[in-house]
């Protein structure tokens, strides 16, 4: 008799007191796609670190072709085929990009290490990624997007019989997110089981055979995905119907909130010019490397040897750190959250009030005002965490992005830079948030959303801004921001100079 | 078994509900028992002048200890403060001496402790922060230059003072206990308030839990890292205060002679995290007072003085990894 590649059986897992999965029963067979959805702290995650023995079950059994799966660490897991990409990254920044690929699976030659050939095959294997990048660099220079493509190459690095990808796709853009595609459906026709976490449903419709959604940690549905429409999905997800998730366009804008003009920084952005008017919500598109994150990091004064001015409702204003920039009502959302947005130890508390603290001060912080203001953004934004005073760093992905948002709103921003707000936020709370930056605009806010998802930008932005090469390639409004003018002049296809733009193709 | 198990975790699901804080559970159930083995191995031991005496002589390294874990909690590490207790003596005698009016010079000595104290903490935390040299390898080499130009000056001899009112500060009593407790006191309660309590201490602990994330949210990170050196110099001030003034004489060879392993080990026997972050007054203030009972015991026991670091390395070890199984 032939065993399923991988069988769960009456699966739970509990924290303490707090039950996060509950009698979950799953067969993967080989060369599949299965998708696995569910809200932000639905389980997923936890679900898959079961899989790859982060985690040991607390009842039921895993077997993987017929053996009962005794995996006790990862490092036995993997050693049984089963390669993981986590939700946050689990890189060594201080080691080399090279270094990290084979990190735990050295290749060596009479019992020293072989760095030539690791060097040549980390470069063989980011070029089938289509990723130019020098193997040598350390990883901690490298942008949320290149370290994403080094945690896929390191699951490529040997042959693994079930590769799990925990959100992958949220910070690149459709371009990166083909090529891992191909590689995906290249390992599933190798026999690879593939399982694959996403909040973008789209993706989940074209990629994936079956589906598990998850909800509450129980199991709601396990079916083909051909069987549900995205809707269904997301009907079942939430438990109720959606409405529209993008909320209205604004109207005409206020005046101009924040000028830039002539930004440079040597080697990343060269010449950047825009206004960002009250009530608005510009949208900054571009391909991964394009500087889109240096754009916002110069403003706040975050990167050195920054040339050009900026303006700050008509008056220039010189910001030379973050601290500055908030003075001026400035607020930078980074896309990295757990390496420059929350501080993991510290709790959900301390990390809302970790720019407004001030406000907490009467000589001594206020605890109980801290608190519950903590508790109104659990509130506003549906936070779910066992206790506000956990460590942020037990929260599911999509939950720290929540907390890091009201980090964020608790100074009252004035001007709000948002780098990939919604990265891990499943599609009932990014409806919430989406409406939440269109009433901050509609309130006299600036907003500069940053996004590598076409979709976003296209639904909320009332004007677009597209880079390329460090530079703003166009300004696209109206009608104009749609997918395919933005790829055209984000791949460098079409250029704004190059005469009147041509009427759309279709 | 199992039934046990739900026990155990029922009971420490409750503990946790406690104000206080759990992490401090561990030290303080050791000081516990370390008081219960030392009055039944130790007749001596309760004698309130052995007490007294025990306390005093925490005192000394505790006030350092206090600074330094502001140091570690920010992420550095503080070999110097041994060396700088013999420097920082060493001006206070020459001031104290220098001045005819005892009590201006007794007034004047502390001032100038403090601020000379305050000062060497300065230099290095500016060659942390500035120079971007590791804690450890700047401290490491301030520890050789402090303790080198305390036996320069000096010519390595004893000075003393002949200042009549000096003794009263290290040496004197408030209620029945010696001055230098009182002050251990004080200034850890000042030291949690401003650890937990202020916006200082949010973010002294977020510097050293990710220098970048703290940069991100606008603290000015190398201010930070650069008072928690000052801080620690001033509590090597103070301490070097209470000590000179009860010895009424400063000795540049002896002076703070392997204070900042004493003083690291109080922090590390805390539950303070090495690697920064995170950490509890209170724990430092339990992990001096473990190690000074332990002195004590194995004094009053006894024991070769050769064997008292052993025992003092097999705490600090059981400590830590006490600490390492909890994190895991
Ligand atoms: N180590 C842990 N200790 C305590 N609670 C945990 C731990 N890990 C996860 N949890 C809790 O388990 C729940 C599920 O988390 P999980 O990370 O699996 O969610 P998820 O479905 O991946 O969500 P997201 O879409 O936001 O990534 C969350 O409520 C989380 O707070
Ligand atoms: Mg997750």
């Amino acid at each position: 008799m032939s065993h399923p590649l991988l069988r769960l059986r009456g699966i739970s897992k509990a924290f303490g007191p707090v039950t996060v999965l509950q009698n979950i029963d799953l067969d993967v067979e080989p060369g599949e796609v299965l998708g696995i959805l569910g809200e932000n702290g639905a389980g997923k995650s936890t679900l898959l670190k079961l899989i790859s023995g982060v985690y040991q079950p607390t009842a039921g059994t895993i077997e993987l072709d017929g053996q009962p799966f005794q995996s006790l660490d990862p490092i036995e897991a993997r050693s049984c085929g089963v390669a993981m990409i986590p939700q946050e990254f689990n890189l060594v920044p201080s080691l080399r990009v090279y270094e990290n690929v084979f990190l735990g699976q050295e290749i060596r030659r009479y019992g020293l290490l072989d760095r030539r050939t690791m060097r040549r095959r980390t470069v063989e294997i980011l070029a089938s990624l289509n990723v130019d990048l020098n193997p040598n660099l350390m990883i901690g220079k490298l942008s949320v997007a290149e370290k994403q493509m080094v945690e896929v190459a390191r699951v490529l690095v040997n042959d693994a019989r079930i590769v799990i990808l925990d959100e992958p796709t949220t910070v690149l853009t459709d371009r990166e997110v083909a090529v891992l595609f191909d590689v995906v459906r290249s390992l599933q026709s190798r026999g690879v089981a593939v399982l694959f976490i996403s909040h973008k449903l789209k993706e989940v419709k074209e990629l994936c055979h079956r589906l598990l959604i998850l909800r509450d940690g129980r199991p709601v549905e396990l079916c083909a995905t051909a069987d549900l429409t995205e809707e269904d999905m997301a009907y079942r997800m939430v438990g109720r119907e959606l409405a529209q998730i993008y909320p209205d366009k604004g109207s005409t804008p206020g005046d101009c909130a924040l000028e830039v003009q002539g930004l440079s920084v040597p080697g990343l952005i060269s010449d950047i010019s825009f206004r960002l008017h009250r009530g608005e919500v510009l949208g900054l598109a571009g391909l991964v490397g394009s500087g889109r994150t240096e754009v916002a990091e110069a403003i706040m004064g975050l990167q050195a040897r920054v040339s050009g001015s900026i303006r700050i409702d008509g008056k220039p204003v010189s910001i030379r750190d973050p601290d500055a920039a908030h003075r001026h009502g400035l607020a930078y959302l980074s896309e990295d959250r757990q390496g420059k947005g929350l501080i993991l130890n510290f709790n959900v508390m301390q990390n809302i009030t970790a720019l407004s603290l001030k406000r907490y001060v009467r000589g001594l912080i206020r605890h109980g005002a801290e608190r519950r203001q903590a508790e109104h953004y659990q509130e506003r934004l549906a936070i779910k965490a066992a206790s506000l005073r956990n460590p942020v760093g037990l929260l599911s992905g999509g939950n720290q992005q929540k907390v890091y948002l009201a980090k964020l709103l608790d100074i009252h921003p004035r001007i709000l830079l948002l780098d990939e707000p919604t990265r891990g936020i499943d599609i009932n709370t990014k409806q919430q948030i989406y409406r939440l930056i269109r009433s901050l605009a509609d309130e006299g806010n600036a907003v500069l959303v940053i996004s590598s998802e076409l979709e976003e930008i296209i639904g909320l932005a009332d004007r677009a801004l597209v880079m390329r090469e460090g530079q703003i390639a166009a300004e696209l409004t109206g009608d104009q921001i749609n997918e395919q003018d933005i790829m055209l002049y984000a791949a460098g296809a079409r250029h704004r100079d190059s005469g009147a733009p041509e009427p759309a193709l279709n | 078994m199992s039934e046990s198990r739900t026990f155990g975790s029922q009971l420490l699901s409750g503990l946790r509900r406690l104000p206080i804080d759990t992490s401090l559970l561990a030290p303080l159930l050791a000081l516990l028992i370390l008081l219960v083995v030392s009055s039944l191995a130790s007749e001596f031991f309760l004698n309130t002048r052995n007490i007294s005496n025990v306390l005093r002589q925490v005192s000394y390294t505790g006030i350092i200890a206090i600074g330094m874990t502001f140091v570690i909690i920010a992420g550095g590490i503080d070999l110097s403060v041994g060396s700088m207790l013999a420097l920082v003596g060493v001006v206070l005698m020459y001031i104290v001496n220098a001045i005819a009016d005892p009590v201006q010079a007794v007034i004047m000595g502390m001032l100038g402790a403090v601020l000379v104290g305050a000062l060497f903490g300065l230099f290095n935390g500016i060659l942390v922060t500035k120079g971007r040299i590791a804690a450890f390898v700047v401290t490491l080499a301030s520890m050789s230059i402090f303790r080198s130009l305390a036996l320069y000056f000096t010519d390595a001899g004893e000075i003393t003072t002949r200042n009549p009112l000096f003794n009263n500060i290290g040496g004197g009593f408030f209620l029945g206990l010696p001055i230098p407790v009182w002050t251990f006191l004080a200034m850890a309660i000042v030291a949690h308030i401003l650890l937990m309590h202020t916006a200082y201490g949010r973010h002294v602990c977020a510097v050293g839990s990710n220098a970048q994330v703290a940069r991100y949210s606008g603290i000015r990170v190398q201010r930070v890292i650069m008072s928690t050196f000052v801080i620690a110099g001033v509590c090597v001030g103070v301490s070097a205060i209470m000590l000179a003034s009860r010895l009424n004489s400063v000795s540049p060879s002896d002076a703070g002679y392997f204070y900042e392993l004493d003083a690291i080990a109080a922090v590390v026997i805390g539950g303070t995290a090495l690697a920064g972050g995170r950490g509890s007054i209170w724990g430092t203030v339990i992990g001096a007072l473990i190690l000074g009972i332990i002195n004590n015991m194995l004094n009053l026991m006894g024991v070769s003085p050769y064997l008292q670091g052993l025992m003092k390395g097999a705490v600090i070890l059981a400590a830590v990894l006490l600490q390492y199984r909890r994190n895991t």
